[in-house]
């Protein structure tokens, strides 16, 4: 078999098996061969990675979870303010299996958001969105923003009454905007209130618009790691060092080594979120808040108003400011810093294991204060709790804006040229 | 197995007989109980220790949930023939003596009581409880429904300390009897050398007894709550005794991927 390129010359892709059959013919008429030698055998990846590695394969793993039990959901809810809190009970208890799927759904939302955290984590640890990375960062900060939308979207379908109230604080958000703000609130609704027609518009843009955007997204997300490669926890560069044939010493192909090592990461997630969906399907009312299983009351708040566990940190930052302005403006300030991290970190080093204790500690405050947000945003709004999160958000901040005056100040470690591997 | 129905009558004609006895009731109340006092115990010690494994309890309580709150609070999204699937009882059995006349196996458990009659009596429709259980905490409807006490400054003369201007009245008193909160006067030190005092809840002093002594009435409410836990989700024994399975399965399939795993990566050095 002989592969022509459009200009007539022969074309100069990995060695095909010529084969017969079904494969040779679909090859003939499809690079499916070519695309597995150049995505998968053909792509290197460096062999050090640690446990933090897992979290990107296992956030594909949720989205193909959260796509599938969302298309079996969708085939029994009902939007509407008069049937949807109805058809998910209806699922919940007349379905078969719909417990067993609506519990995966409302389990893989907030797990997207574990192994989404985990995963960004692991970037600040080993710099990973520094150069040359810095837009495969910034897709993966799009995949995100896009991702909190979704979950939003899709938490006000139920309508039960946090649905409702939660759709109500986030919505008047946009009404802060200057000038535009109220006729903006009045657009997004489509009501003089949270009615009907929201419910309606969110479930298309929750089951259709944004899983097309998530999907899209995250294809952009992996076609620019292919160009750059993955990092590594030594954030060494396995690219700067090949061997004879071209290959990269420090590198394996992805299939079959980091195959068969995700299905490990996959078996121990879905062992955990077994877990959660078989004996703890609320998680203690983090998952699924009690006052959901009311059904939405335009007449009745819930008596604290907490959005679910994923975006209380920055919950809690809105809360924090005396002026609802003020407060938005900060909230949308603290999820837009994540985009100016390439530019803000000036470190001569990428990973925190060849950086000083200046960025180390940096790192761990902001840990400290994002989980600590998060759990002052699950809090009623008492005094003590709102001058803690000013503190906390003070912290936060810190990290980012303060970054390109500690990272030059920090006394880094030499980097080895080949990263650290330990064969086990 | 047999299920008693003990009480077929109209059970809200009972709040308006409840009235009548409270207009009647001694006036031995303290005279700063007004339902206006604070709760001194602590309500997370005040738990209702139930189990929906216990199936007779279950059981028990969709006996009493019929007899006693299906008058006024219909379980919408539960069918009949589901309650009887679950709690395995026979379809004759649950024909008999826990379908209301002229209701289908198939039907959703529904209230007689028109919501706009509810209205005009109560003040408000009785809620639906299929859900009460998640929404609230079975701990939180078995605090309701054990402090329920006399005050005759309501207008069903009975109040609740868990949900203070209850409309609900005390339906269970037959049972139970008749209670009076009993308020004690605490002082702390206010702003300004000056001194807050309030009513503390304290005891409750039995009034008039009902048919049950109070272990009996407590075990009553227990069952009660336990069915309605049932009710909040009837798949989650299933999804327990499921989930078993389930998560042995993956041990096991974790712990082979971990095999290929490792067996593949001994060329790496």
């Amino acid at each position: 078999m002989t592969l022509k390129t459009a200009t007539g010359s022969a074309a100069a892709l990995p060695k095909t098996k010529a084969g017969k059959g079904l494969w040779a013919w679909l090859n003939k008429r499809m690079p499916i061969q070519e695309f597995i030698a150049e995505q998968l055998t053909g792509y290197y990846a460096p062999k050090n990675f640690n446990i933090w590695y897992f979290f990107g394969s296992l956030a594909l793993v949720v989205l193909v979870l959260q796509l599938v039990t969302g298309i079996f959901l969708t085939m029994f809810y009902k939007p509407g303010e008069a049937t949807a809190f109805d058809s998910v009970q209806f699922i919940m208890r007349e379905v078969d299996w719909g417990w067993l799927i609506r519990y995966l759904h409302s389990t893989g939302a907030s797990f997207f958001f574990i192994v989404v955290y985990l995963h960004m984590f692991r970037a600040l640890l080993y710099g990973s969105y520094r150069a040359p990375r810095e837009l495969l960062w910034l897709i993966g900060m799009a995949v995100y923003l896009a991702l909190m939308a979704e979950a939003f979207m899709g938490y006000v379908l139920p309508w039960g009454n946090m649905s409702f109230w939660g759709a109500q604080v986030i919505i008047n958000l946009f009404g802060t905007i200057p000038g535009i703000g109220p006729e903006l609130v009045l657009w997004i609704r489509g009501d003089y209130g949270i009615a009907d027609a929201t419910l309606n518009r969110f479930f298309s843009l929750h089951v259709a618009a944004m899983p097309l955007v998530l999907l899209l997204l995250v294809m952009l997300h992996l076609v620019a790691l292919r160009r750059t490669g993955s990092n590594n926890p030594d954030g060494i560069e396995i690219k700067a060092k090949l061997g004879a044939d071209g290959k990269p010493l420090d590198g394996i192909p992805f299939h079959p080594y980091y195959t068969v090592k995700d299905f490990v990461g996959i078996g121990v997630m879905l062992v955990v979120l077994a877990l959660v969906v078989f004996f703890e399907p609320t998680f203690g009312g983090l998952f699924l808040e009690s006052p959901n299983f009311e059904p939405a009351n335009p007449v009745s708040t819930p008596a604290d108003i907490t959005p679910v566990w994923y975006f209380t940190p920055y919950y809690a930052m809105l809360r924090a400011v005396p002026d609802q302005r003020l407060g938005a403006l900060l909230l949308l300030l603290a999820v837009l810093s994540f985009l100016f991290l390439p530019w803000l970190d000036r470190s001569p080093v990428k990973s925190m294991r060849y950086r000083g204790w200046i960025s180390r500690t940096a790192l761990a405050i902001f840990v400290v204060a994002f989980v600590g947000l998060g759990y002052l945003g699950l809090q009623p709004a008492l005094p003590v709790y709102v001058m803690s999160a000013r503190v906390l958000a003070v912290l936060y901040f810190a990290f980012f804006y303060l970054m390109p005056i500690y990272t030059r100040l920090d006394p880094v470690k030499p980097v080895p040229e080949r990263v650290v591997y330990h064969a086990h | 197995m047999r299920i008693e129905v003990d009480c077929p009558s109209g059970r809200w004609l009972l709040a308006a007989a409840l009235a009548a006895v409270v207009a009647c009731a001694p006036g031995r109340l303290p005279a700063a109980e007004q339902g206006e006092g604070k709760f001194g115990a602590d309500w997370d010690s005040w738990q209702a220790n139930t189990s929906v494994s216990d199936l007779a309890s279950v059981q028990r309580g969709a006996r009493n949930y019929t007899s006693y709150c299906l008058g006024c609070h219909s379980l919408k999204y539960e069918r009949w023939s589901r309650l009887g699937a679950d709690l395995r009882i026979p379809p004759e059995l649950l024909e008999q003596d826990l379908l209301p006349p002229g209701a289908k196996a198939t039907d959703y458990i529904e209230s007689a009581m028109p919501p706009a009659d509810a209205e005009t009596w109560f003040g408000k429709a009785p809620p639906d409880l299929s859900l009460m259980v998640r929404a609230r905490g079975k701990d939180y409807i078995y605090q309701l429904l054990t402090t329920f006490y006399v005050d005759p400054t309501r207008q069903t003369g009975a109040n609740n300390l868990r949900l203070p201007a209850i409309a609900m009245p005390d339906v269970l008193s037959e049972l139970g009897g008749l209670k009076a909160a009993v308020y004690r006067t605490e002082s702390h030190p206010g702003p300004g050398g000056s001194s807050i005092s309030e009513q503390v809840f304290d005891h409750f002093e039995q009034l008039v007894p009902g048919r049950m002594s109070l272990a009996e009435y407590d075990g009553f409410v227990r069952d009660t709550v336990n069915f309605l836990d049932y009710v909040s989700e009837p798949t989650q024994l299933e999804r327990r005794s499921l989930g078993l399975w389930v998560v042995l399965f993956l041990l096991v399939f974790t712990w082979l991927a971990w095999l290929v795993k490792r067996e593949y990566w001994k060329d790496i050095h």
